[in-house]
């Protein structure tokens, strides 16, 4: 009950924040001149009948000269119109700026750009974890020897190389100095053929290697804390081996703390990483937020700005609930 | 009361000392006293890597600063011609490495207008003039690019400046001009009419065109000609300067003497065959007069023909004061913040968290691109400046908030206050200063984060402060993908620096970090 409560209020603020946000960016987003994107082979007039139509503008006439006048339409008018259609509707608006998806809803376009950024997170955790937790093991189990020298050696230089060097080294060296990989990721639908599998190596390398070393650092901090405990003496005195020992008492209790940081990168990697999308050219959700605000496209941004704001805000109150789930122990909030 | 007068009146014979061994002192410290930042550096030596990388810091800190005044060039600077040129260190000449050169693998059209080049200027374009010829006909040398500029197209310039250049050459002994080719003679085929760099007799073999070499191996001239007697051809411009090309005054063409054509008239001025390495040279130190001597890129060029060295240097130092700038003004206005918040607590510190709670979980992407929709018109660094200020206080406010938590009900504190010391005095003078180590340290953290993001962003091109006189190594990153199948050391040289900036930070501000915290105190062996 007491969880239930600390969760409840947590979520509670959570909504609070996303909502504030969400009311800033659009009126932020909607203080800005509109742009009319009247192409050459549309007719004008229903491009402006249409942004009346979505409650944009009002009052459109068309002067003398050719000229189009128009009265914008107030801006928390707006807003009730923007979160009538999503909650009545479903509909979250549609392009009326980027030209390449010109008159779609936004909602399907973004869903159909989705499922390349989550793979390759997806790849990145699924390759990333076991080896980051291997070595953040091996390297407290070895405290101050050789091996944990080189690890040590090797997480420092992979957490601090950045990701766009990393991604250039892994573009120029495995994609075409030794032709392993394709430079850039393929276009298309097929998310499971080996072709596409491979041609999505090298965005997954580059992200998956520094969260191997943040996992790794992560790991061998906590775990070579929990092996000192003294809990772990009994644990051998009472005769299990080491490997035992390790595994059922120190892996577990440093898992507290290992867990939540793997779940939040988990979920922070929903967003993905824009450089690395835009280094290897990946069909994702990064380019199309980028293009979005090339183009100024309302909609579009600010669906993906709720998205990007709703991904972290999740990762961090996950983290926070699942200390308490985990490890019983910790009272989340209390005084 | 009696008692009290007697006392006074004690005459002072009656006094005795103690004795003197008695009198208890307390000890006199031998050792000095360390402060906590004595202490703080002291621990910090202990750490090499630290060390290290605070050494590194320093000496990038220093290409920053003194970078842009060792170069001749700006960041404005660019030259079309002199583009994707190889890193050249004139103390690495005579290796193979950093040597302007690279390997280049051609056919033997290409190979021999390269070898032509380097036997007229007398600038091997081969160097030393090495080759391997595999089975297939591919030629593989190192290719030197500054003279391998050659002749490029053939230039037309003012009477005036055809003049000028050949009193330069009479000045200098260089040989800019070079004689011409003439235009019935130049090379059938389209593309290569312009090309000046064919100086030789040429054949075109289907819509290409391939030299005809002479029985030595050597390009067999095909210079235009003319008589002494027949005098100046009349499209032809006279040609005063003592700068010939060797041997041309002997050559008899059917026992008459013959000089070459060193410029062809044309509407608008002369055209001629100039060398392009020496016509640069003319350029900047007769023309521009801006300080460049000769092409000489330490670094070399992008695809744009910009010097890398200086664009690094320059866009390093506006990060570097960047993002100085902003972890100042953050530290600033977040202790402040922080401060307040910690001190005095309940209400006002619930509303204060909230606000940055809010403005905390806005990403940092959505604030700048609002920010620079917003704020068009006016530069890009100021929007940076803005949203790099917007979200980056709240860490340090945490902190000092923190601190401000720990210590606010401590002895000291309440003692402070029984003797009256304000509310400001107690904040800034009493609990504060708990605070400057780990400030300092996430400062230290700050400033490379802030220098990651902002290369990031320009590499996506969100923010562009390729402006003026200012570039940032994220556009250079941009533009080394860019052209990574032919230069890759444009790439190289920005990712490099990045890598060892953010490299050395970080070994900087751990050891930092453990230096300030006195619980680890003892515990690194």
């Amino acid at each position: 009950m007491y969880m239930f409560k600390y969760v409840m209020k947590r979520l509670g603020l959570m909504l609070l924040t996303f909502c504030v946000i969400m009311v800033m960016c659009f009126t932020l987003i909607k203080l800005l001149p509109i742009v009319v994107n009247v192409g050459a082979d549309s007719d004008p007039l229903v491009v402006y009948k249409q942004l009346e139509a979505r409650g944009y503008i009002q009052n459109v006439v068309q002067g003398a000269n050719g000229t189009w006048s128009y009265d914008r339409v107030p801006i928390f008018i707006q807003l009730g119109y923007y979160l009538k259609r999503i909650f009545l509707m479903g509909d979250f608006g549609i392009a009326t700026t980027y030209g390449e998806y010109l008159n779609q809803p936004v909602w399907d376009v973004f869903v159909e750009k989705l499922p390349p950024t989550i793979l390759i997170n997806l790849y990145s955790t699924l390759i990333g974890v076991p080896i980051g937790l291997g070595l953040g093991i091996l390297a407290a189990l070895k405290k101050n020897k050789w091996q944990d020298q080189v690890i040590n050696v090797f997480i420092i230089l992979l957490i601090s190389v950045p990701a766009i060097v990393m991604g250039l080294i892994i573009q120029y060296f495995l994609c075409f100095k030794w032709g392993w990989f394709p430079l850039t990721m393929n276009s298309g639908y097929d998310y499971f053929t080996w072709d596409m599998f491979r041609s999505m190596l090298p965005p997954v390398l580059a992200l998956c290697l520094g969260s191997i070393a943040g996992y790794a650092r992560y790991t061998r901090a906590e775990l070579s804390e929990v092996l000192t405990n003294e809990f772990m003496l009994l644990a051998r005195t009472k005769g299990l081996t080491r490997g035992q020992a390790t595994w059922r008492h120190a892996m577990r209790n440093s898992m507290v703390v290992i867990f939540p940081s793997i779940l939040s990168e988990f979920i922070s990697v929903l967003s993905g990483s824009l450089i690395i999308e835009s280094m290897f050219s990946v069909p994702g959700v990064g380019r199309l937020y980028l293009n979005s605000i090339i183009f100024q496209d309302y909609d579009f941004f600010m669906l993906l700005s709720g998205f990007y704001t709703l991904v972290g805000l999740v990762a961090g109150i996950v983290v926070d609930i699942s200390y308490g789930f985990i490890d019983p122990r910790i009272r989340m909030g209390a005084k | 009361m009696e008692n009290a007068k007697n006392f006074n009146n004690i005459p002072k014979e009656k006094f005795q000392f103690a004795q003197k061994s008695d009198i208890s002192h307390d000890k006199k410290l031998e050792t000095k006293p360390v402060g906590y930042f004595q202490d703080a550096f002291r621990r910090f030596c202990k750490n090499k890597g630290a060390v290290v990388g605070g050494i590194v810091i320093l000496f990038l800190l220093l290409f920053a600063i003194i970078g842009p005044f060792c170069t001749p060039y700006s960041v404005a600077y660019y030259d079309t011609t002199f583009s994707t040129i190889e890193p050249k260190n004139k103390l690495f000449e005579n290796t193979n490495f950093w040597d302007g050169c690279r390997e280049k693998q051609t056919g033997f059209t290409t190979y021999f207008e390269d070898y032509a080049i380097g036997l007229e200027t007398g600038n091997p374009v081969i160097k030393n003039g090495e080759y391997t010829v595999s089975d297939d006909g591919v030629y593989t040398y190192r290719y030197d690019t500054y003279y391998g500029t050659g002749f490029g197209r053939y230039r037309t310039v003012t009477m005036e400046e055809y003049k000028d250049i050949q009193r330069y050459q009479d000045e200098t002994g260089r040989q800019v001009i070079y004689p011409t080719v003439k235009l019935s003679d130049r090379p059938q085929a389209i593309q290569d009419k312009a090309r000046a760099n064919l100086y030789y007799k040429t054949k075109t073999v289907n819509g290409k065109t391939q030299p005809v070499v002479g029985e030595d191996g050597n390009p067999i001239l095909n210079y235009w000609t003319y008589s002494a007697a027949d005098g100046l051809p009349s499209s032809a411009a006279e040609y005063t300067s003592k700068m010939r090309i060797e041997g041309e005054n002997g050559i008899l063409k059917n026992g008459e003497q013959t000089f070459y054509v060193y410029g062809r008239v044309v509407s608008g001025g002369v055209e001629l065959r100039t060398n392009y390495y020496e016509y640069y040279c003319y350029q900047h130190t007769q023309v521009l007069k801006d300080g460049i001597e000769e092409p000489y890129f330490l670094f070399g060029t992008t695809s744009f023909g910009k010097d890398i060295f200086t664009c690094l240097s320059s866009g390093a130092r506006f990060s570097f004061l960047f993002a100085i700038a902003v972890a100042v003004v953050n530290l600033f206005v977040g202790a402040i913040y922080g401060s307040i918040a910690g001190y005095y607590g309940g209400k006002i510190d619930l509303i204060m968290e909230r606000i940055t709670d809010i403005l905390g979980a806005v990403p940092t992407m959505i604030i700048i691109t609002l920010l620079k929709l917003h704020m068009g018109s006016s530069s890009q660094a100021l929007v940076l400046f803005i949203a790099f200020f917007m979200t980056g206080w709240i860490g340090m406010s945490a902190t000092t908030r923190m601190q401000f938590y720990r210590f606010k009900n401590q002895e000291y504190v309440l003692a402070a206050r029984t003797l009256g010391a304000k509310d400001r005095r107690l904040m800034f003078k009493h609990i504060f200063p708990n605070a400057i180590g780990t400030l300092v340290t996430s400062c230290a953290l700050v400033i490379p984060s802030m220098i990651y993001s902002e290369t990031n962003l320009s590499y996506l091109s969100i923010i562009n402060l390729e402006a003026g006189n200012i570039t940032s190594v994220g556009t250079m990153i941009a533009a080394g993908q860019r052209d990574m199948m032919i230069a890759p050391y444009v790439a190289l040289f920005p990712s490099f620096f990045l890598a060892l900036l953010m490299l050395s930070f970080n070994l900087f501000g751990n050891g930092l970090r453990d230096a300030f915290n006195p619980s680890l105190r003892g515990s690194e062996g």
